[in-house]
């Protein structure tokens, strides 16, 4: 039993590294689907929806990854810490920008958005 | 006294995750740190259940997973939207209602739907939320009912929810 745990701890061992750069990897990626969505959409309210893939699962991936990596506890808990506050933090960042957006009086566009209109709001 | 006691092993363990020295005379530096922030906390008057939410942690371990299967799900129709060839999407502004009391129960459940793709809370008023939805048909008052539900369980108790 504690040579198969100690083989288990060596095949973790051996996994730990490319599944951790995987992750960070597979962040990094939605990270940059959420920018693409940012620049694509058509106002601030469906930006802030693109922008929220970048905030949640995009960074969550990161720093799972990250923990992987990670040599040691220590360098785990800040990084759960960083976990924490983002997720804390990033939909209330969200929220004040939609409610700033709203009391200004900013009207979202209501209903389907299709691709030619959104070529104009690009061009 | 439940929450001052919460107060002081949440900052002692963000306190010992973050230094991870041993010595006597760092330890003695973070425990003086610990005692200043508690005065300090205790003199602004924020040791209550806002301030130190730690009792209720329990329920929002329960919500946790369930909130991130939710999120995951949200950011694959997200992503698809993101990415396809064809600009699809619906936007549409929506009323919901929420059965949570507290304030603390109504942040969460604003915040649970601003985390989860494709749904932002715009404006709160009394029990009533402003949600933009990326989706129309993914953005009806009826689909936040469970969120509802499981927030203010996590927050208010088991009495809420009925």
């Amino acid at each position: 039993m504690a040579e198969f745990l100690a083989d288990l701890h060596g095949y973790w061992e051996m996994i730990r590294f490319p599944l951790g750069a995987l992750l960070c990897l597979g962040g990094s990626i939605l990270c940059v689907i959420g920018t693409v969505g940012v620049l694509r959409f058509p106002d601030i309210y469906t930006r802030l929806h693109a922008a929220s893939i970048t905030d949640t699962s995009g960074a969550a991936l990161v720093l799972f990854g990250m923990m992987l990596l990670s040599p040691g506890w220590l360098v785990i808990s800040k990084l759960f810490a960083i976990c924490v506050f983002i997720f804390l933090t990033s939909p209330t960042a969200s929220h004040a920008l939609a409610n700033a957006a709203h009391t200004a009086g900013v009207q979202p566009i209501i209903g389907r958005v299709g691709t030619s209109e959104a070529e104009g709001e690009d061009a | 006294m439940a929450y001052f006691l919460g107060l002081v092993l949440a900052l002692a363990a963000f306190w010992l995750g973050m230094s991870g020295h041993n010595t006597p005379l760092i330890l003695s530096l973070g425990g003086i740190s610990l005692i200043v922030t508690c005065i300090l906390a205790y003199r602004l008057d924020i040791i209550d259940r806002e301030g130190s939410p730690y009792v209720r942690l329990v329920g929002f371990l329960l919500y946790f997973p369930w909130l991130a299967k939710e999120i995951v799900k949200a950011n694959i129709s997200v992503i698809r939207a993101c990415v396809k060839a064809d600009l699809d999407i619906a936007p549409a502004l929506v009323k919901v209602k929420t059965i949570c009391k507290s304030d603390l129960a109504k942040v969460t459940f604003a915040n649970s739907i601003t985390l989860t793709p494709g749904t932002v809370t715009v404006e709160i008023e009394g029990d009533k939320l402003l949600v933009h939805g990326l989706y129309e048909q993914d953005s009806q008052p009826e689909a936040f009912v469970e969120m509802d539900q499981r927030s203010a369980r996590a927050i208010d108790g088991k009495g809420a929810a009925a």
